[in-house]
């Protein structure tokens, strides 16, 4: 397999996540975990034996979960319900909600109540810097872990859990590469390849990522690095995954080197301690790097990280990609905002839903920002 | 219609009383906390802190009708207009001093935070520690889907201890555990008498609406703990009590009873309340201030410390939307209601999100429901017309099924 063939495959994967999940489960016979939230300890599924995926909320219309949840709740929220409800999602064994956002704390109790599956709860406390909250962390995931092998007719024992973590690592080591790669040589690759590639990671099986990351990152070691001059844009917010963004970025001789997304860097980065006691070493790599607006790591910490990526890839401008409704991320904006103004970085805020096209007046917004670089 | 409550006046100069010291506290040499709603507000009681309540004064901002446009001057700063509009308010509040308490709330000196009734509060209390640049603590209570876990309570048990620990370390003060047996005593006093005063509403005629419980409801919010809330509530069931003896009801020739889910409108309570009353309905109960008595059997009174943990988890926010409906239908029963109202609360997604499961819950009531569009505080959000014609329509059903 070559570079181009392995990146067809994640685009397609990544076009049509379903499709793959349920050609695997036709395949493998393994059960299919998804989960809703990046905070989801996906080494216990493989651990278990069983396949782990993040349902996306791919729906692009919301006729079952109009019946369920008002329209101002985050198209997010919405689509994974309609994701669930619509039948997209028949071949799920069961679903985890980690305690993440109020949406999504009640899009979990609505979908206990409608959509028959497995459905596991991992509570995990909001506040991270203590060490109280630490030992709860580490309690909430030993719950988990019984609570899915018993569900699931197994036993997850320590070394089934220890290679799992080697596994994610692995898969994480290498995005993060990928990633590096970007912001070192940067339009090394697309920016929608890119966050295909990262998609279809969150769906597909850890080994076969693995495998064809390899693939990717050997011919890419290899290709020229392209040095043209360009503007160098850093995305953050939940998620986005439109190629057409990426496209439009690009189009003004920029690319997006480095992001700070859901759908983006918050699933892969930071390394479990494959030296510790897995849950420990699992538990340590959520409450000590993890950067989600939901959850409280002091209160400067979203800023003070948002500081650093600026800084270490040399960011000439910020695209903010919120979507609509989206309480936790939105209310940190104003203060950054302000913060960005007083280093005079540029930025752009675009509030959007999941599936929204990019309309003109949107495309116009991020052209004049790209232009004033 | 009735009477106005006596107590009502009492009550407006307890609050006024309570501002004034919270304004001077500095003097007296007091420190003030800002607190959310459900937050823990004992220990600061028994440590002399003056609690102040932002979400309190939301609702005086909703009630002045000065919520639209605080929340269009923090949508001027950046935040966006879909989201909770009571920290909209307080931020606004806090950098204009716009306020229907002269100069706004009294800078806190520190933030006491539960997440127990949203996420929100997570991120507005994080904005106001920078703004003040003061300690922030965070109470954080672990969703209970179906199942209080051990792990939880075990948990929260533990931040009840650390939250004493950050009281003296802010105060430099010892923790008085001899006066929190008394005001733990005291709170879960004013508990009880504030569910009988909410239960004389099974009467019929009502003596009290939900307008009614949401005004008298400040003082089990913002001083529980204190002696003052348990007289007041006394007076306040005594007076009740007598309307009931004399059948006197709040809503001239009450005929339909129904029940409220979610915050009050507050910047269309009369509105309200006379739109009802002219159908002769009485909003008899509501889930909203159910919140401060729901949690009585969870206190151990001789342990006030030790059990509220539990009894901050549990609170009705925080609880599945099975559980929800479940003590809607308690409701229904306890209070012989002949529909229920929702109010889908812009601001409030934990409250709103599964009111439409709540209502596939209750099928087996055979009750019908009404749902208005709107927001506790932001006009914006709010059409009279429509709210109008709906509640007409069902008012209408309401009456069909009586005949
Ligand atoms: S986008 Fe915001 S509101 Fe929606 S699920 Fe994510 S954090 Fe929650
Ligand atoms: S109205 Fe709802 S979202 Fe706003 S602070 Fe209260 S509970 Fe939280």
């Amino acid at each position: 397999m070559d570079k181009e063939m392995a990146i067809r495959k994640f685009r397609e994967i990544a076009h049509n996540p379903y499709g793959y999940l349920q050609e695997l489960k036709t395949n493998t016979g393994k059960k299919m975990i998804g989960s809703t939230c990046a905070f989801t300890p996906e080494e216990f599924i493989l651990a278990a034996g069983a396949h782990p995926f993040r349902v996306f909320g791919e729906s692009q219309s919301f006729s079952g979960a109009d019946a369920h949840i008002q329209a101002y709740g985050c198209s997010m929220v919405r689509g994974m319900l309609e994701d669930g409800l619509s039948g997209k999602l028949d071949f799920l064994d069961g679903v985890v909600f980690p305690h993440a956002c109020d949406s999504i704390q009640r899009l979990s109790d609505i979908w206990r109540l409608n959509i028959p599956s497995l459905h596991f709860y991992v509570l995990l406390p909001v506040k991270l810097d203590s060490s109280l909250a630490k030992s709860y962390f580490l309690n909430v995931l030993v719950r988990f872990q019984k609570d899915l092998g018993k569900a699931l007719d197994t036993t997850i024992t320590e070394r089934n859990l220890k290679e799992a973590t080697v596994l994610m690592n692995n898969m994480r080591r290498r995005l993060i590469r990928l990633y590096q790669l970007q912001s070192e040589h940067p339009g090394i690759l697309t920016g929608a390849d890119l966050s295909a590639m990262v998609k279809a990671s969150m769906v597909m099986d850890k080994r076969e990522v693995v495998d064809l990351l390899d693939v990717v990152l050997a011919a890419l070691s290899k290709s020229p690095a392209p040095d043209k001059k360009i503007k160098r844009i850093l995305i953050s917010g939940s998620v986005c995954s439109h190629p057409d963004i990426y496209k439009m970025i690009e189009n003004k001789a920029a690319v997006v080197v480095w992001d700070d997304l859901c759908s983006g860097s918050r699933y892969f980065e930071g390394l479990a301690d494959e030296n510790k006691n897995p849950v420990q070493a699992i538990a340590g790599r959520f409450t000590e790097r993890y950067v989600c607006p939901a959850k409280h790591l002091g209160v400067t910490f979203q800023m003070e990280n948002l500081k650093k990526l600026v800084n270490e890839h040399k960011i000439d401008g910020i695209l903010f990609m919120l979507l609509k409704f989206c309480e936790p991320f939105s209310f940190d904006y104003p203060d950054i905002k302000t913060e960005l103004e007083k280093m005079e970085i540029p930025f752009l805020l675009v509030e959007m839903d999941r599936h929204n096209e990019v309309d003109e007046q949107m495309r116009t917004r991020i052209d004049t920002m790209l232009e004033i670089l | 219609m009735a009477e106005r409550l006596k107590a009502t006046r009492k009550m407006k100069s307890i609050m006024k009383w309570y501002y004034i010291e919270a304004k001077y506290a500095r003097y007296i040499g007091k420190k003030v906390a800002w607190i959310t709603s459900g937050g823990p507000v004992e220990p600061l009681i028994a440590m002399n802190i003056i609690p102040v309540y932002p979400e309190n004064h939301g609702a005086m901002i909703g009630a002045s009708k000065m919520g639209g446009r605080m929340s269009e001057f923090a949508e001027g700063l950046g935040y966006s207009s879909d989201v909770c509009s009571y920290t909209k308010n307080d931020i606004t509040s806090s950098i204009t001093k716009e306020s229907p308490i002269k100069g706004g709330l009294p800078e806190p000196d520190m933030l006491i935070c539960s997440n127990n009734i949203c996420g929100t509060v997570l991120k507005w209390y994080e904005i106001q520690a920078r703004r003040f640049n003061v300690p922030l603590f965070i109470y954080d209570t672990p969703f209970v889907h179906t199942e209080f876990t051990d792990e939880a309570r075990g948990y929260v048990n533990e931040q009840t201890k650390e939250y004493i620990k950050f009281l003296e370390k802010h105060t430099g003060k010892k923790f008085n555990y001899k006066k929190m047996q008394k005001v733990g005593k005291l709170s879960l006093e004013a508990m009880r008498l504030w569910k009988n005063v909410l239960e004389t509403a099974e009467h019929k005629p009502s003596p009290m609406t939900a307008f009614d419980a949401f005004f008298h409801l400040a003082l089990i919010v913002t001083l529980r703990g204190k002696k003052v809330v348990v007289k007041y509530y006394r007076e306040l069931l005594k007076e009740l009590e007598e309307r009931n003896r004399n059948n006197i009801g709040a809503v001239d020739n009450e005929k339909y009873r129904l029940l409220w889910d979610n915050l009050p409108i507050w910047f269309r309570m009369r509105w309200l309340s006379e739109k009802f009353a002219s159908h002769q309905a009485a909003l008899v109960a509501d889930t909203y201030t159910q919140a401060w008595c729901g949690v009585i059997d969870y206190i151990d009174e001789n342990d006030f410390l030790g059990s509220m943990g539990e009894a901050y988890t549990r609170i009705h926010l925080n609880v599945g939307v099975d559980q929800m409906a479940d003590a809607i239908k308690r409701f229904i029963k306890q209070y012989d209601v002949d529909g229920l109202v929702m109010h889908s609360n812009r601001s409030c997604k934990p409250y709103s999100f599964g009111q439409y499961d709540i209502q596939n819950l209750l099928q087996d009531e055979d009750i019908p429901v009404l749902m208005i569009e709107a927001d506790m505080t932001d006009e914006r959000k709010f059409s009279e017309s429509q709210a109008e014609a709906r509640i007409d329509a069902f008012m209408e059903v309401i009456k069909q099924r009586r005949k």
